[in-house]
């Protein structure tokens, strides 16, 4: 991390993240001609140790400094980016995020948790970067990679360890999973298992929260929803027909792209033509940028503005995060297609460390802090499995219950009765 | 002889020169005539004025008036904002819709067919049918998909397949299928009012079609319950299941069975899933001769529901075996000779009601 500064990769020119000014719709949006190729030469689709290094090169090259930053800079009393408290709860959100997935793997490999689990090691800067900037109503939605999104949107952790180790007090009562975690009160929409399925049904609750504003008047209702998704996602037809829609009717949205450079055991080069993800957006008419994954301060600047320019209005944006996954791609997975100089390399990049050195660095906090929080995390955790543990498994009853909200339809009468069984019902005079 | 025969049957006939549904005896007087697609329309607008979350989305559905005119008119008056002309873009605009009813808005997806659904088949089995399970009843999706469904009249093969046994078969989908313009108006009003996805299946030669509906099918809190099936015409012979177009078919073949001194039953199922297994059963016990009519292709159709549904509960009062009409096991054909040989026509049904109940008509190869 260079001190204060912010790199980020723009691909429109008119996006700025000077919040005095925003980005406006009618100006013509250009792909510039980045410093230097990312990912390297696509010819070379044998990864070897020399071209991975160079990503570490290209991302300590400052593209573009914010206006924001540059004032931050010129004020000396106030060059950082974060504050004390702020440092700290995302320094507790990562290490919750890191601990809980450690946790997981530990009981998958004890037999406790079951089926398909995938960790999200590595990338908890994403999350934490830009979950920690939403309000409740704000809605999350997630691909089968969810566990930590869950965390960072305010699901409590014993609720996330019950519902995978499959018992009745799981935030889904054991009938989602790992890969389907709903939460209405922390507005957390899924939990979907096949990719790109996610970003319609974002693109949907951020088409309600404009409906709301604009034709059932709720005056203040600016919620912003979050689409998370992979780069194996970004060649699905739904994640182009969602950008295309999102623009058109100028959603807030923030289509946010986790590129961990691997769908399974296909390498993000292997399987797109153009690996430049942030350049999509451009051409469907909504800003695309390109931001550091592995360094949560870059991206919370990021987020900010996305999420400030959907909030107010502006529209939908798609935000590329270049992050890694520590481990395979599910618990099931040999993870041996991977070349291990570029797994060293990104586990240097640890975003936790990271941050850590900046807190200590900065002195925002001390060693005696963080180290207070880790133990406390590791207590949360702890108890989450003991809780996970005792909690019961769903009775057998429980199979055949909430396959509709109103299997009869038509809910309930004033009379406490189902409406449907009322013989007045079915001569038509009955009101609804 | 034959002379007297053919006037013996023509004085019969007069006396049956009436609009085959007016064996609707449920209501006093049929007041008014009124096509399904009004009815659709009616009840779209009903619903929509009632109620601000209601929208429609889908192709062509605004400035063209909708595919079929069955939107006609409402967007003018709701709006483009209520009543959205989408890209083409099943997958990306199901899923959209899918996304609001998560959040307690009530979409009405139109597809321009039921064959294009399944570009967006995922977003309706996956995201819409499951998710009330998945989450527990945290997140329920009020949600109503739309549009005609089976054949139509030389559409070829990947414009006429009906899907009424494919989504009939997934837990947590409604699935409902009207005939007449009372059934598309009530079902449609139950539809945008239920709290769970339902997929409406309508018909495309039955929008122009008139049928007369009482004054309580015209008001606006008229509804119909789902999963209860409707007996269109009662009789002790023999049971015959229909659903959409095929109701019609049925009436018309009761009719013709009953100059053979054949009274058969008519049930129209309305809902396809839930089933409403305890009215068709209830008929075969008194029947004791059942005759499922489908349009759709007749390997795990939904005839093959109702067979193995009676079988299971009221297997001892069959005096005859299940008779199953459904379309011909064929992508549909073009041609129009071949078309009307791939979808069940009246003479199959009468013929099948004949062989359930005489047995001295062999069992041919059926439609």
């Amino acid at each position: 991390m260079n001190g204060a500064s912010c790199a980020a990769k723009i691909s429109t020119q008119p996006f700025s993240l000077n919040p005095t000014s925003p980005a406006s719709h009618d100006r013509p949006l250009v792909s510039p001609k980045p410093a230097s190729l990312f990912l390297g030469s696509t010819r070379k689709l044998r990864l070897s140790s020399s071209s991975k290094l160079n990503l570490h090169r290209r991302s300590g090259t400052v593209v573009a400094v914010s206006d924001v930053v540059k004032q931050k800079k010129s004020k000396s009393t106030h060059s950082l980016l974060i504050t004390k408290e702020e440092g700290l709860e995302l320094y507790e959100d990562m290490i919750l995020g890191r601990a809980f997935e450690d946790m997981c793997a530990q009981m998958y490999y004890r037999g406790k948790m079951f089926g398909f689990v995938h960790l999200y090691n590595g990338q908890e800067a994403v999350s934490t970067g830009f979950i920690k900037l939403l309000k409740q109503q704000d809605s999350v939605v997630s691909t089968y990679r969810d566990h930590v999104h869950a965390l960072s949107k305010g699901v409590p952790a014993r609720a996330v360890m019950s519902e995978l180790f499959g018992k009745t007090t799981g935030c889904c009562r054991g009938q989602g999973g790992s890969m389907h975690m709903f939460s209405r009160e922390h507005n957390l929409l899924g939990g979907f298992a096949f990719i790109g399925e996610g970003i319609p049904v974002a693109t949907g609750a951020a088409f309600t929260s404009k409906y709301k504003r604009e034709v059932l008047k709720e005056a203040d209702c600016d919620h912003v929803t979050l689409a998370f998704f992979g780069d194996g996602t970004c060649n699905n037809g739904q994640f182009f027909e969602c950008l295309n829609m999102a623009a058109l009717w100028k959603l807030p949205i923030v289509f946010v792209v986790e590129n961990n450079l691997w769908a399974i055991g296909m390498s993000h080069l292997r399987a797109t033509s153009d690996p430049q993800i942030y350049k999509k957006g451009p051409a469907f008419g909504m800003p695309g940028i390109h931001v550091d994954g592995m360094d949560v301060l870059k991206v919370r600047e990021v987020a900010k503005e996305a999420i400030g320019r959907a909030r107010r209005g502006e529209g939908p944006t798609l935000v590329e995060c270049e992050t890694y996954r520590f481990r395979g791609h599910s618990l099931a997975d040999p993870d041996e297609l991977r070349d291990p100089a570029e797994k060293a390399h990104y586990a240097a990049r640890d975003p936790i460390t990271a941050l850590k050195k900046y807190l200590i660095e900065n002195s925002l906090a001390s060693e005696a802090d963080l180290k207070a929080i880790d133990k406390k995390i590791d207590e949360v955790v702890e108890d989450a499995v003991e809780f996970a543990d005792e909690s019961p498994v769903p009775s057998q009853s429980q199979l055949l219950e909430n396959v509709f909200a109103d299997p009869k339809g038509f809910g309930i009468g004033p009379d406490g009765r189902y409406r449907c069984e009322d013989p007045k019902f079915t001569e038509g005079t009955a009101h609804v | 002889m034959l002379a007297i025969a053919r006037q013996r049957m023509l004085g019969q006939s007069f006396k049956k020169i009436l609009p085959a549904v007016s064996v609707l005896r449920s209501y006093s007087s049929a007041a008014k005539q009124i096509t399904v697609r009004e009815a659709l329309n009616s009840a779209l607008d009903e619903e929509m004025s009632a109620d601000p979350k209601v929208f429609l989305m889908g192709e062509e559905v605004g400035e063209y008036q909708g595919a079929y005119k069955i939107t006609k008119g409402l967007l003018e008056k709701y709006g483009p904002e209520r009543v959205l002309d989408t890209p083409i873009t099943e997958a990306g605009f199901t899923g959209i819709g899918v996304g609001a009813a998560y959040y307690g808005l009530k979409p009405v997806v139109e597809f321009m067919t039921f064959n294009f659904s399944m570009q967006a088949i995922d977003h309706i089995i996956n995201s819409a049918a499951k998710s009330n399970y998945m989450s527990a009843g945290q997140i329920s999706v009020p949600i109503v998909f739309r549009g005609p469904n089976g054949a139509a009249a030389g559409v070829g093969a990947q414009h006429s397949q009906c899907y009424a046994a494919w989504y009939a078969s997934c837990p947590g989908l409604k699935v409902l299928s009207p005939y007449n313009s009372e059934d598309a108006r009530g079902l449609l009003k139950a539809a945008i009012r239920d709290p769970d996805p339902v997929v409406f299946l309508e018909n495309e030669l039955l929008y122009g079609e008139s049928f007369p509906v009482s004054d309580e099918v015209l008001d606006s809190s008229f509804c119909l319950p789902i999963g209860k099936a409707k007996i269109e015409r009662e009789g002790k012979d023999a049971t015959i299941t229909a659903f959409s177009k095929m109701v019609g078919y049925a009436l018309k073949a009761a009719e013709m069975l009953e100059k053979d001194g054949i009274c058969a039953e008519v049930i129209n199922l309305r809902s396809i899933r839930p089933l409403d297994r305890a009215t068709i059963n209830a008929s075969v016990r008194k029947t004791n001769r059942l005759i499922t009519v489908e349009e759709g292709f007749p390997q795990h159709g939904v005839g093959a529901e109702i067979c193995a549904s009676v079988v299971e509960e009221s297997f001892s009062y069959l005096d005859a075996p299940v008779e199953r009409i459904a379309g011909a096991d064929v992508p549909m054909p073009y041609a129009a000779n071949l078309e009307r040989m791939a979808v069940p026509q009246v003479e199959d049904i009468v013929r099948a009601a004949k062989r359930a109940c005489y047995r001295s008509v062999p069992l041919a190869a059926t439609a």
